[in-house]
């Protein structure tokens, strides 16, 4: 075992605390000889990890640090995420990955898609076939999938998921889900008791507490103290941003934001709003297809149609009294861009608000040009 | 009662004066922005007796360099700035901007006087100010000269993207004996095109107006308009209205409110 806290890669110890702690506590999760599932979509259904007594921690990157490693096998011009995880992976820079017994990877975008073949090298990898329509036919497949998804972690990990565990594991989840649906819902307030950025780190460390049943309790706490002793945020123009996967270096548009003199309400990324917004049916007797429709509903741009984004949107815009949407673009990622039209026409058509797009990777270069866009687009509101 | 607007772009820097004063003057941006900011302070103190840390003035600073003017009292982007310059020439319910700068190219659309919607070129410099100063630099020539030069040749087609590509492109043309002519009318052509797409993707509102360094230039002005089968108007004091903006802002401000 290596001696993770020397170990730690320079560039780990200005991560949050939180996260730099769950380095610590992941090797308690080996220590413990439970499995520790990689994924890199919130696509894959966490209770099946927590179903076997396992843990799912996510292993998108979000630093610049090893893209140099990963364009040695990759192209150039692929998407930053898709990048940094795979140069993370293979130059062992990555805890998680590193302890990670097995990777689950879905089909999501190609890139993500193609890059997973060369990580199968290294590791073992699961891909999951996700449909591109939340169909019927697209639901079955899903489901398919998830019965297979079962099959590996049982032979892999040599344990049995049960009905009765999958219940269990629904029910932890659904509290999770729900409990930090409710701590973010503090921002539909006139007065605001924590920045965008704040709430950020608060919704992204959370996801690296690995014992879900700790967190409602956690975050019960945490939003009482925020609540006696911070002071209040109010009278900001409140923005929502939506897009790509965002944080760590492409927390630069949160921060142009609110040095600029916005305060970013809502997030609809993942890590935000858009894998939390559903629970799972509880005690359904099926709870392998009341998993299946929970995960299918995700509104990612990879799907094709993708109405569960705008409806999403929708409610977002009006419960947290949005001014303005920001629509965050990873250099190269195709489904996000494109789909970009579409949600500039509902933002400034349908819910009259304005909006702006916002191009980035994860280099510094061009916070100059960001914070002139951002600060113009709130001077505009 | 001095209303000042200091716009400090990526190679010139504007200043415009309102109030008891009603002027204009530029500079150029040189290396450190902060030197610049100076430079500024010094000669509106020799050429106008204006002492801006004793005299009632309020100073808004627009631009790139718009953080390095530690005299200012508040900093407004240049797209804001734009839209309200424009002001004293034009009468806007609604119209678009076109600002083509030295790093950025923007179009702006405005409603009732407010900027109601805008798009930036990408990073790349293609279609910017810049292209075409590096490649008045390649040939040799002014950037005015560029200009005349084009409109006597026919254009041939650049094909690179990127500026450091069409550099190449342009020293491979250049060795094969191309005519400068064509070689000026094809750079010219490449941004005209460039931005005439940004505009065609935000659409045009109402009228359209040139501004910043290009605006006074006849040419450009008749090649943009050709290319977007439209007319548009160009403003003599065009380079200024990100200064004459943020000057007129501060004026609004000062008389709403009492300070900005
Ligand atoms: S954006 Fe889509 S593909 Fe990427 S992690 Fe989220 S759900 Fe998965
Ligand atoms: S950001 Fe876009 S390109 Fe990158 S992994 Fe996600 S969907 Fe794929």
């Amino acid at each position: 075992m290596i001696d993770i806290k020397k170990d730690l890669p320079e560039i780990f110890e200005d991560f949050a605390e939180n996260r730099q702690n769950s380095f610590l506590k992941v090797r308690e999760v080996k220590e413990n000889d439970n499995p520790l599932i990689g994924v890199f979509c919130k696509f894959f259904p966490q209770e099946l990890a927590i179903a076997i007594d396992g843990t799912a921690v996510s292993l998108c990157s979000t630093s610049d640090e090893t893209i140099a490693d990963a364009e040695k096998d990759l192209p150039r011009n692929l998407c930053p995420l898709i990048k940094s995880s795979y140069g993370f992976a293979i130059t062992d820079k990555c805890p998680f990955f590193y302890f990670s017994d097995l990777v689950v990877g879905e089909t999501t975008c190609d890139g993500k898609k193609k890059m997973y073949e060369y990580l199968a090298e290294t590791k073992p990898v699961h891909v999951m076939e996700l449909p591109n329509k939340q169909s019927k036919e697209g639901l079955v497949l899903w489901e398919k999938e998830i019965y297979k998804m079962i099959d590996v972690l049982e032979e892999y990990f040599g344990r049995k998921i049960t009905k009765e565990k999958l219940e269990e594991a629904i029910k932890i989840k659904n509290a999770e889900r729900t409990a930090v649906k409710d701590f973010y819902e503090i921002m539909k307030n006139d007065e605001i008791p924590v920045s965008g950025l704040e709430l950020w780190h608060v919704l992204n460390g959370i996801t690296f507490e690995f014992d879900k049943r700790a967190v409602p309790k956690q975050l019960k706490d945490l939003k009482e103290k925020i609540f006696s002793e911070n002071e209040k945020i109010t009278g900001k123009p409140r923005i929502l941003i939506t897009g790509c996967p965002i944080g760590g270096a492409t927390e630069k548009v949160i921060e142009a934001v609110e040095n600029h003199g916005g305060v970013v309400v809502a997030y609809e990324n993942c890590g935000g709003a858009k894998a939390i917004d559903r629970n799972v049916e509880e005690d359904t007797g099926d709870p392998i297809r009341a998993i299946a429709e929970k995960y299918i509903e995700i509104g990612c741009a990879c799907m094709s149609p993708n109405p569960n984004r705008m409806d999403l949107l929708n409610r977002i815009v009006d419960q947290y009294k949005v001014d303005g949407v920001i629509d965050m673009h990873l250099q190269a990622c195709q489904p996000f861009q494109v789909e970009s039209l579409k949600i500039k026409r509902f933002a400034n058509n349908e819910k009259n608000i304005p909006y702006i797009s916002i191009e980035t990777d994860y280099s510094q270069s061009d916070i100059g040009q960001i914070n002139t866009r951002v600060a113009a687009f709130i001077e505009m509101i | 009662m001095y209303f000042i607007g200091i716009d400090i772009g990526s190679t010139a820097s504007k200043v415009a004066i309102r109030g008891k004063i009603i002027d204009e003057f530029v500079i150029p941006t040189g290396w450190n922005s902060k030197e610049t900011a100076l430079h500024i302070k010094n000669k509106l103190l020799k050429d106008f007796n204006i002492n801006v840390l004793k005299d009632d003035s309020i100073i808004i600073s627009t631009g790139y360099g718009r953080v390095s003017v530690p005299y200012s009292q508040k900093q407004i982007t240049e797209i804001t700035c734009h839209g309200c310059g424009i002001r004293e020439q034009f009468d806007y319910d609604l119209c678009t901007i076109v600002d083509v700068g030295g790093q950025d190219t923007k179009v702006i659309n405005l409603k009732d006087g407010f900027v109601d919607d805008f798009l930036m070129n990408d990073k790349c410099s293609a279609g910017t100010g810049k292209f075409l100063e590096i490649m008045a630099n390649r040939l040799n020539i002014t950037l005015d000269e560029l200009f005349e030069l084009s409109n006597l040749g026919e254009k041939i087609k650049i094909s690179s993207m990127c500026t450091v590509f069409a550099e190449s492109e342009i020293i491979s043309l250049m060795g094969e004996g191309e005519k400068i002519e064509n070689i000026a009318s094809g750079i010219v052509d490449s941004v005209v095109v460039k931005v005439a797409q940004l505009v065609k993707r935000q659409g045009i509102q109402g009228d359209m107006i040139l501004t910043g360094g290009l605006s006074t230039n006849k040419f450009f002005n008749k090649y943009l308009s050709e290319e977007l089968e439209t007319k548009i108007n160009s403003y003599s004091k065009g380079r200024y209205a990100g200064a004459i903006g943020a000057a007129l802002i501060a004026e609004d401000k000062y008389k709403k409110r009492g300070r900005v």
